[in-house]
């Protein structure tokens, strides 16, 4: 188990190395410069700043500086746009805010996800489980972008109980929406997941072993069935967490959150390569660690895996 | 009732008794799925709708109505008179011409981006596949890396690269749509590789390129076609996201994304029509692809009820 995770963490590496390599690569490829404005100053002046920005090296040793300063300095320069603010800074005021909504959302998905489609499973065919397959079904074809206006619509323009945007240090009537509309389709998905897996482990030959026992039906699940039945949806949290990772832009947009989303797309339309090279390389870094940590957790639940 | 005799003779003239194959049976399970088909039909409506009314309406999508230009609210309501059947936006151009447009093109993203993932996807993973050993972990390890990069974020990089401009978009999804096709076209492969007629192929000295052309892809067909079925409304998904962001489709051209923005942008001045319409479509859309794929997969796979 020790050198399996040694391995899949290790094998994280290139992954990272290409994700920064390729970025860097489509930045370079650019036409204009972050430098290029309405009114153009004089070349003069831009020599001096691609000077002081390193610029005007050959690519490979810019490359290499900016390797070094993320590896051994945890520093993505300065951005291009914010004149007072590095990437750190930027990256750092808007980080907390995504991983706060980030985790509740993930917690509700999970949750919510979970305990639906594992209650449906085992009270099939009742009207619980029409019920749940059926939020599954119409939740499949609400992504953020759908549900973010949505909930806005009613919670906010007809209802009037919550604001419709910000985030003022996170407090509850904030967080809410925009958690909603991060969550919901996952939780349709994995509840779709976990039911169809459920309903197979809970046809197989041990558990009606353990039925024949007489066993009470709770320990069965608890005991027996759950774990088995996780697989299918453990392997299904790697790409929702990108997934949700990419959704954050789109509530961060929406909602004025003042996430890193929020940054991303700013830095997109100003053409900040820094600062859109820092969030993808740490959006990217998350998201490959997380799949490591999947990987992980699977191995632990499934032993046939670690090979 | 066939009693020996005919049987003898229907045998001879080979007609009576004629071996139904895997996509006879696929289809007339498909045909006994009421949603799939319902949505089937929906759909074939939705795209003709699409792509012939805009020969017929009375405004086109990118057309301001100058009078009723900023006055959306308060008169540009849906009305059969003036030919806004979905009524304006806050531009004053037609709704009803405007979702066809972004019909068409949300459409249209979700074909071509498939028709690369198949080609792309189905090469590559039958290449891999077949030939096996170094050079097939090589090229699954690319899949590998290139997989768990977040793609958005590259791809809305080459949009701020290149301009936004609907090739590039649809190169950006071709790049990234093809993965997770390769993966299960591989798989599949490695299953095929060591069934009898392929090693009867191999034995009768056939070449590799004409064994995987001529017997692995047929065979691969079927699980191609299910998870195309799904592809479909992932990548149109995937294009509504982008173009939400305002980063992907660009005015005057429309997609079911960017009308969905432009809608959640003005409602709170009561012009739901302006969201409402869109999002119906898209809905509607996404629904008909998700039974269509479901409906797909029971019938290539009836195991897997």
């Amino acid at each position: 188990m020790f050198s399996f995770i040694v391995r899949r963490l290790l094998s994280a590496i290139p992954t990272l190395l290409i994700l920064i390599i390729i970025s860097f690569a489509l930045m370079r490829m650019a036409p204009g410069n972050p430098f290029t404005a309405e009114q153009m100053p004089p070349p003069e002046v831009i020599a001096n700043l691609e000077a002081k920005y390193g610029l005007d090296q050959p690519w490979p040793v810019q490359l290499w500086r900016y390797l070094e300063g993320i590896i051994f300095h945890f520093d993505f320069g300065p951005s291009f746009k914010y004149k007072d603010q590095t990437v750190n800074d930027i990256i750092a005021q808007g980080f907390p805010v995504t991983l706060t909504y980030g985790i509740w959302a993930f917690i509700v998905a999970v949750g919510v996800g979970l305990s639906l489609g594992i209650t449906a499973a085992v009270k099939q065919n009742t009207v619980f489980d029409y019920f749940a397959v059926g939020i599954s079904i119409g939740a499949q074809v609400l992504p953020n972008f759908v549900m973010a206006p949505i909930l806005v619509l009613i919670f906010t323009l007809w209802l009037e109980w919550l604001p419709g945007g910000g985030w003022n240090g996170g407090q509850w009537q904030y967080v809410i929406m925009p958690v909603i509309a991060l969550s919901t389709s996952f939780m349709a998905s994995i509840a779709r997941i976990a039911r169809s897996s459920m309903l197979e482990v809970l046809n197989s030959n041990f558990i009606r072993t353990a039925k024949a026992k007489g066993l009470p039906m709770r320990n069965i699940i608890f005991r027996h069935a759950l774990k088995p039945a996780l697989l299918p949806v453990i392997s299904y949290l790697g790409p929702t967490f990108v997934t949700m990772i990419t959704g954050s832009v789109i509530v961060d947009m929406y909602f004025s959150t003042g996430g890193m989303g929020q940054f991303f797309v700013d830095a997109a339309l100003n053409r900040d390569y820094s600062l859109l090279m820092g969030v993808t390389i740490v959006m990217g870094v998350m998201t490959i660690l997380f799949n490591a940590v999947v990987d992980i957790l699977y191995a632990w639940l499934d032993p046939k895996i670690r090979l | 009732m066939l009693f020996g005799k005919q049987i003898l003779s229907a045998v001879a003239d080979n007609a009576a008794i004629k071996g139904r194959s895997q996509w006879q049976d696929s289809l007339g399970r498909f045909k006994r799925n009421k949603a799939a088909l319902v949505s089937l039909f929906i759909l074939l409506l939705m795209i003709a709708v699409a792509f012939i009314s805009p020969y017929f309406a009375v405004w086109d999508y990118e057309t301001i109505d100058w009078g009723l230009l900023g006055n959306a609210a308060t008169q540009g309501a849906p009305q059969i008179e003036n030919g806004h059947y979905f009524g304006v936006d806050d531009l004053g151009r037609d709704i009803f011409a405007r979702t066809m447009q972004g019909t068409q093109i949300s459409l249209m993203v979700g074909l071509v981006g498939t028709i690369v993932a198949v080609l792309v996807g189905v090469t590559f993973g039958a290449t891999a596949g077949y030939i096996g050993g170094r050079i097939d972990n090589i090229m699954m390890r690319f899949v590998d890396i290139l997989i768990s990069i977040p793609y958005m974020f590259i791809l809305i990089i080459l949009f701020v690269m290149f301009g936004r401009s609907i090739y590039i978009l649809f190169i950006g999804l071709g790049l990234f749509s093809w993965m997770e096709m390769a993966r299960i076209v591989r798989g599949q492969t490695l299953a095929l590789k060591h069934k009898e007629f392929v090693e009867a192929a191999v034995a009768s000295g056939v070449s590799d390129a004409k064994i995987i052309l001529r017997h692995i892809i047929p065979n691969l067909l079927g699980i191609v076609v299910v998870y195309t079925s799904l592809l479909v409304p992932q990548l149109i998904l995937l294009e509504s996201f982008i173009s939400f962001l305002g980063l992907g489709i660009q005015e005057p051209l429309t997609s079911w994304g960017a009308l969905i923005s432009d809608g959640a942008a003005t409602m709170q001045y009561g012009t739901l029509w302006q969201i409402g319409f869109p999002l119906g479509f898209f809905i509607v859309g996404l629904f008909c692809f998700f039974f269509i794929g479901d409906g797909l997969r029971d019938a290539f796979d009836p195991k897997d009820r």
